[in-house]
């Protein structure tokens, strides 16, 4: 057989049948749930009279709107209520392998929480109403993000409707140099291809950068492979997939531990296996990475100045960079180390993670969230990471630099609950998007690393964060 | 799904790339539980000098004179030409609900993200490809002329200028079939239940550890 991606190997294996103009329905294996895209999904289902095909496949929670402080009183904002309890009441009606709800002590973003609870497994599909699935690719597993028409699709049905991708290679040699970080990593491949350089590609990450990273930092670069354009990211099974796997509540034990191990071990691409096209990046020339702009392709070292839209000849993203200037109430030239920050966000599907906790704590200790700086708000991604967290004290950390430790949710990575900017505020923000009005109506969003938002939250400006460590 | 065949509107030209569906309908407006009622509160943040929640009367806020929509020459439109990228960032079908909502039927660019251009085709809103320099053409026509319109026919997937010049599309054959319809996805699914679950139940076999 000729040599396969990847991606060709999960799309062959979930094929139910094929239409003659290419369309494809696809089989789902794990469909997360979450209350802002499925209320209206489950109510389609009921007027038509339909039931949920497999709900075994259903792992759900309540994590955008919910609030990160004072749990014992509730959701106050009473449409943000009454979306999660649509969500509670659909679940008890339905049924779901799994439901996390609001205050629960387990809960936390859908991303984060499906692969610590091994609900993500190689060689699935992984399907959410949440561009952000593509995070889940980072076990080897065909995940994207739906709409909710589809969403209901996949209650129904258990398939998608789905035209196969296109395959992209970002290979990434070499090492990250200290202080750099997978954020870095793919906010530089952002940079290179720009936000639409994956439009109609699946994504695979490789090279030997790649496969030095842990899983969290390998879910933060395909969680942001939507951020290029591309609906799924991937990287090939191998130990550290394994061993991040073994044990975990919904991860295979005994002897179909070992079955399910034979089969994960084939799910690389093959030697010689051909990509429509390949892309190459060499780790070591990476610096840590800030956003200037309100597309997350408006990015540049941190030793780098805001661009001239004087010097772009295309006129169309000349009247973009303009555009994003003044929306950022920014000078052209100004240089990156020269921006203040009102709020800092370390939190986000993005980077939540126990990981990304560990790296901003490094940088924090022993310091003070700086005085010009309003606010530092830490959101673990679930309620383990937290406890994690606390467990190695990484909370007092924070708390004793005078930053905010808050309960897990998505929070202002897009502002559905209250936690949000101000206009005119500039935010070092770890989350994975910079748009307009994003992290609030006229809040201005630069995205960074979960280290170097802590060295913006200590020194009040994008700071090289290597000066700290 | 209301079906599409024959659209005849005028056009308005949103002259931005990379759109996201952030600015298309901000996320306020995500709270509710209804695929309904998105229209007035498309481009919120664009379209109106200040700050929309949900629930509001649309009808008496101060409006941002210079958005294009806002502009009394397409009003009433149906058709929206866009630039590169046109629906990037979140899955939010909401985006697409809030487009159909405020009556445009079509839409006319270079490229557009993949999850919303796949959402379009859910919802009776056709977004068309063109090659840039066509897209480009149509900005200039569209602006130097007031009340400019277009005919654009699915069936024979053809877009109609107003001096008898055409411009052909394409479209998926089985997403077209579907708009023309106004087919339901999931009742043409369910045609197949019988491979569903005979794949289901090989898979089962194999992999058991997927459906613990």
């Amino acid at each position: 057989m000729a040599p396969q991606t990847l991606y060709e190997k999960l799309w062959s294996s979930h094929v139910v049948r094929q239409q003659p103009d290419g369309t494809a329905l696809i089989y789902i294996d794990r469909h997360l749930v979450h209350e802002v895209t499925s209320p209206q999904a489950f109510e389609g289902l009921k007027l038509a009279g339909r039931q949920p095909w497999r709900v075994g496949s259903i792992v759900a929670t309540a994590d955008h709107n919910t609030p990160t402080d004072h749990w014992d009183e509730g959701i106050k904002d009473p449409i943000s209520r009454q979306q999660v309890e649509t969500l509670d009441a659909n679940i008890r009606e339905f049924g779901a392998l799994s439901y996390f709800p609001f205050r629960d002590d387990r809960q936390g973003i859908v991303h984060v929480i499906g692969p610590e609870h091994g609900a993500t497994l190689p060689g699935m599909t992984v399907v959410c109403g949440d561009s952000h699935t593509s995070t889940h690719g980072a076990f080897a597993c065909l995940a994207h993000g739906i709409g909710t028409s589809e969403v209901e699709h996949v209650l129904a049905t258990q398939c998608l409707l789905q035209k196969k991708s296109k395959t992209m290679l970002i290979r990434v040699d070499g090492m990250l140099g200290r202080g750099v970080t997978a954020k870095d990593m793919v906010l530089a491949i952002i940079g290179r291809i720009g936000t639409a350089g994956g439009t109609g590609y699946a994504i695979e990450f490789g090279g030997s950068a790649v496969r030095a990273l842990s899983m969290e930092g390998r879910m933060t670069v395909c969680n942001m492979a939507i951020e290029a354009g591309a609906r799924a990211g991937l990287v090939a099974v191998d130990d550290t997939t394994l061993d991040y796997l073994k044990g975990r509540p919904f991860a295979p034990s005994g002897e179909m531990w070992e079955q399910a191990v034979a089969y994960w071990r084939t799910l690389h691409s093959d030697e010689g296996a051909q990509f429509d096209q390949v892309v190459t990046l060499d780790a070591s020339q990476i610096e840590p990475q800030v956003t200037w702009g309100t597309s997350p392709e408006m990015v540049t070292g941190v030793g780098g100045r805001v661009p001239d839209p004087a010097a772009e000849p295309d006129p169309v993203r000349r009247s973009g960079i303009e555009r994003a200037l003044q929306y950022m109430g920014l000078a052209p030239n100004t240089p990156i180390g020269e921006i203040p920050v009102d709020q800092v966000f370390i939190g986000s599907c993005t980077n939540s993670r126990i990981e990304d906790l560990r790296e901003a704590a490094t940088v924090v200790r022993g310091r003070s969230k700086a005085a010009s700086v309003r606010r530092v708000l830490v959101v673990p991604g679930s309620g383990l990471v937290k406890r994690q967290a606390e467990a190695e004290g990484l909370h007092k950390i924070f708390v004793a630099a005078g930053f905010e430790w808050r309960e897990p949710g998505c929070s202002m990575c897009l502002a559905m609950n209250a936690d949000r900017l101000e206009a005119g505020e500039h935010c070092a923000s770890t989350s994975n998007r910079n748009f307009e009005g994003r992290q609030g109506a006229g809040g201005r969003t630069h995205l960074v690393s979960p280290a170097m938002a802590a060295a913006a939250a200590v020194t009040g400006r994008f700071t090289d964060v290597r000066e700290l460590i | 799904m209301q079906p599409i065949t024959l659209i005849e509107g005028i056009v308005a030209p949103l002259d931005r790339a990379n759109v996201d569906t952030d600015a298309i309908i901000p996320k306020q407006f995500l709270k509710s539980i209804k695929r309904s009622g998105f229209g007035p509160n498309l481009f919120d943040e664009w379209r109106y000098l200040d700050h929309g929640e949900p629930g509001q009367d649309c009808s008496a806020r101060p409006l941002k004179p210079d958005f294009v929509l806002n502009q009394p020459r397409y009003r009433g439109a149906q058709i929206l030409l866009t630039r590169d990228n046109f629906g990037c960032g979140s899955s939010r079908e909401h985006a697409p609900w809030a487009l159909a909502d405020y009556g445009f039927r079509v839409l006319i660019g270079p490229s557009y993200a993949d999850i919303f251009f796949n959402n379009c085709f859910k919802n009776g809103l056709l977004p068309i490809v063109l090659p840039a320099a066509q897209v480009d053409e149509l900005f200039r026509a569209c602006e130097a002329t007031e009340g400019y319109r277009l005919v654009v026919d699915l069936p024979v997937q053809v877009i109609r200028r107003p001096d008898g010049a055409e411009i052909g599309f394409e479209v998926d054959a089985f997403r077209k079939e579907c708009l023309v319809n106004g087919w339901d996805d999931i009742g043409l699914t369910l045609r197949h239940a019988d491979e569903i679950r005979a794949f289901e139940a090989r898979r089962r076999a194999e992999h058991p550890y997927y459906f613990a």
